[in-house]
């Protein structure tokens, strides 16, 4: 097993789709926590799905498939997207959650009408376009992961210098106007920066399952700490490490896609946080309730003691 | 004939899915439905390897017990303190990732491959026919979703009131006597049926579609239940008209057209509704306004 891992490292192809896949995971995972404390965890879902048609046509009008452009697409395509939930939702007596299923699946059923589309007529170099649906993680370059360097850079400054920003933005956005912050703004700056990881992600682990790698960690990291600082960074290291275990596993064996791998890497790392995660993990729970309720028999036994027989029954 | 089996199948996978949505969009649940469709695929391989075929009752029945155990984990992460969405996230993903390992590492003895997970096949449908005695009895998929409807549409018919209550009041229906949690498990073992049902033909994407758009479009337009299911099957099935042409003119997924022009078709709601259209509420506002 070891002796996998150290090929792994020590071949320069693999490094660059380890680095890639690790940088991937901190940045999402950074995003997500703020993500998933402002309550918009499926976002990042709708987002990912949404992505796809602004890609095709980025795709279409250019003809190249640069990362650059696909971000714009992408973007444009998210911002359209969301403005399409907000204007259900308030010119409509359509909920939230329905808005968000009907801009999804309509967004990406033009995706798919694009992108057959692109496949049956002749554009030159298509063939890969289609691999952003599942993602490609081997197929990362050396361009695509200093690409990626760049956008977790930028990701991870923008959440330190503005932490406390949007630190008060996720617990109390009423509070935040209050103090003159600028509340909208920093919104649509959250908003851009999950649709900046997203796109980053769909390459290398696919539209449907992007929202893993901001949800997954935001939510592990929650059952360790009631601290947004290390909530933050927790997530960052769970996503570092599902990325490295996800490359890992899938270069042991042929045929085993990254991105899936690494989402099961962290819905294991999920799975230890339920159950052993303190004070809010389903364990530390029972033992907590165990431990209440010895005590409660020992103080009614105490008080029966004290109290003789008749006077206090329980 | 082509044409028409393709129709045909289109028509069941509306008329399964937008019934069903109505519910769905009542209850505010759109988005676990939109987990259900994603999740079933690891039960889909499973049923499928352990099966050897892709259109079995028992696979229909084994993959849909998988929609089941989502609906519950979703239940059970929610009482542990993960915010109701979030929880819905983390185990949709997860499957859906179980799911496309599953395929990838069996792609070689399997013919499911991950494109017509998404896609559909229902292009295929009329060559994938069921024989019994010696005679061509037409698509399998089309007697599959004849059999998922009927047993939707008997379901649903029989407990209509119950399922009514609990979409509107689920307190008034405890406190009635309905077992709300039994209904609630029973729509959502109906629904998972749908989407496995659906799945091979028209993929997870148009499933999710086809249960929300159609639905919403008829909550905009009328204020009863039963004739928002009648109007939301309607639009359900015109959407698969339109988008078959339309797939046939552009040359494009047959799935994908469907969704756009169920999305044409509530755009269309959301303008012209009558009653909540944006363009009658426009007025009625202007008229009112004039009056004071």
């Amino acid at each position: 097993m070891l002796e996998s891992f150290w090929a792994m490292v020590t071949d320069p192809n693999a490094q660059w789709i380890l680095l890639g896949c690790m940088l991937l995971g901190l940045c999402s995972g950074v995003i997500g926590c703020f993500a998933y404390l402002r309550k918009q965890s499926l976002m990042g879902d709708t987002l990912a799905h949404a992505a796809l048609p602004g890609i095709c046509i980025a795709f279409m009008l250019t003809g190249t498939k640069s990362i650059g452009l696909f971000l714009l697409g992408a973007g444009a395509a998210g911002l359209l997207a969301t403005f399409g939930i907000g204007l259900i939702t308030r010119y409509s007596r359509i909920k939230t959650d329905a808005a968000m299923g009907i801009v999804l699946s309509s967004f990406f059923g033009l995706g798919i009408v694009l992108l057959t589309k692109i496949q049956h007529s002749d554009y030159g170099n298509q063939s890969g376009l289609d691999k952003f649906l599942f993602g490609q993680a081997a197929s990362m370059i050396g361009s695509d992961v200093n690409a990626m360097l760049i956008v977790s850079l930028v990701i991870i400054a923008a959440c330190t210098l503005l932490f406390k920003e949007f630190k008060l933005l996720a617990f109390d956005p009423g509070f935040a106007r209050g103090l003159g912050f600028p509340v909208a703004f920093l919104d649509q700056l959250l908003m851009f920066f999950i649709v900046v990881a997203v796109v980053a992600g769909i390459q290398a682990v696919g539209v449907v399952l992007v929202a893993a790698l901001l949800i997954t960690p935001a939510v592990s990291a929650r059952y360790w700490t009631d601290r947004l600082g290390t909530m933050v960074v927790l997530a960052g290291v769970f996503g570092l490490l599902s990325g490295a275990v996800g490359t890992w596993l899938s270069s042991t064996t042929a045929s085993l896609p990254t991105g899936p791998v690494s989402v099961l890497a962290q819905t294991l790392l999920f799975g230890v946080s339920l159950l052993f995660g303190p004070r809010r993990g389903l364990l530390a729970k029972r033992l907590s309730h165990t431990r209440a309720r010895r005590t409660l028999i020992h103080e009614q036994t105490m008080q029966l003691n004290v109290s003789g027989k008749e006077e206090r029954p329980l | 004939m082509t044409d028409f089996w393709i129709l045909l199948t289109g028509s069941l996978v509306a008329a399964c899915c937008s019934i069903l949505g109505c519910f769905l969009v009542l209850r505010r649940m759109s988005l676990i439905g939109d987990a259900i469709s994603h999740s079933v695929l690891p039960g889909i391989v499973i049923a499928f390897m352990v099966s050897g075929s892709r259109d079995s009752i028992v696979m229909l029945l084994g993959a849909s017990v998988l929609g089941l155990v989502t609906v519950f984990l979703i239940q059970l992460f929610q009482q542990s303190g993960v915010q109701a969405d979030a929880s819905i996230g983390v185990v949709f993903t997860a499957l859906f990732a179980a799911g496309v390992v599953l395929v990838s590492l069996n792609l070689r003895n399997v013919d499911l491959d991950l494109d017509c997970v998404l896609y559909g096949e229902i292009a295929h449908v009329h060559w994938n026919t069921w024989t019994l005695h010696g005679a061509d009895m037409g698509p399998k998929a089309v007697w599959m979703l004849g059999f998922t409807l009927l047993v939707i549409v008997l379901v649903i018919g029989l407990f209509f009131k119950q399922f009514k209550l609990c979409a509107f009041d689920p307190m008034l229906a405890a406190a009635v006597g309905i077992p709300v949690a039994l209904f609630h498990y029973l729509l959502m073992g109906l629904v998972s049926m749908a989407t496995v049902s659906s799945f091979e033909s028209v993929g997870a994407i148009l499933v999710v579609g086809m249960l929300i758009i159609p639905a919403s479009a008829a909550y905009l337009l009328t204020d009863r239940l039963g004739r928002m299911i009648l109007i939301s099957v309607a639009i359900g099935i015109a959407s698969t008209v339109l988008g078959y042409f339309a797939a046939v003119v552009l040359d494009a997924s047959i799935a994908g057209c469907m969704v756009c022009a169920a999305a044409l078709l509530f755009v269309l709601a959301f303008v012209f509704s009558p009653t909540h259209g944006l363009l009658a509420r426009r007025l009625w506002r202007r008229l009112h306004s004039r009056s004071v």
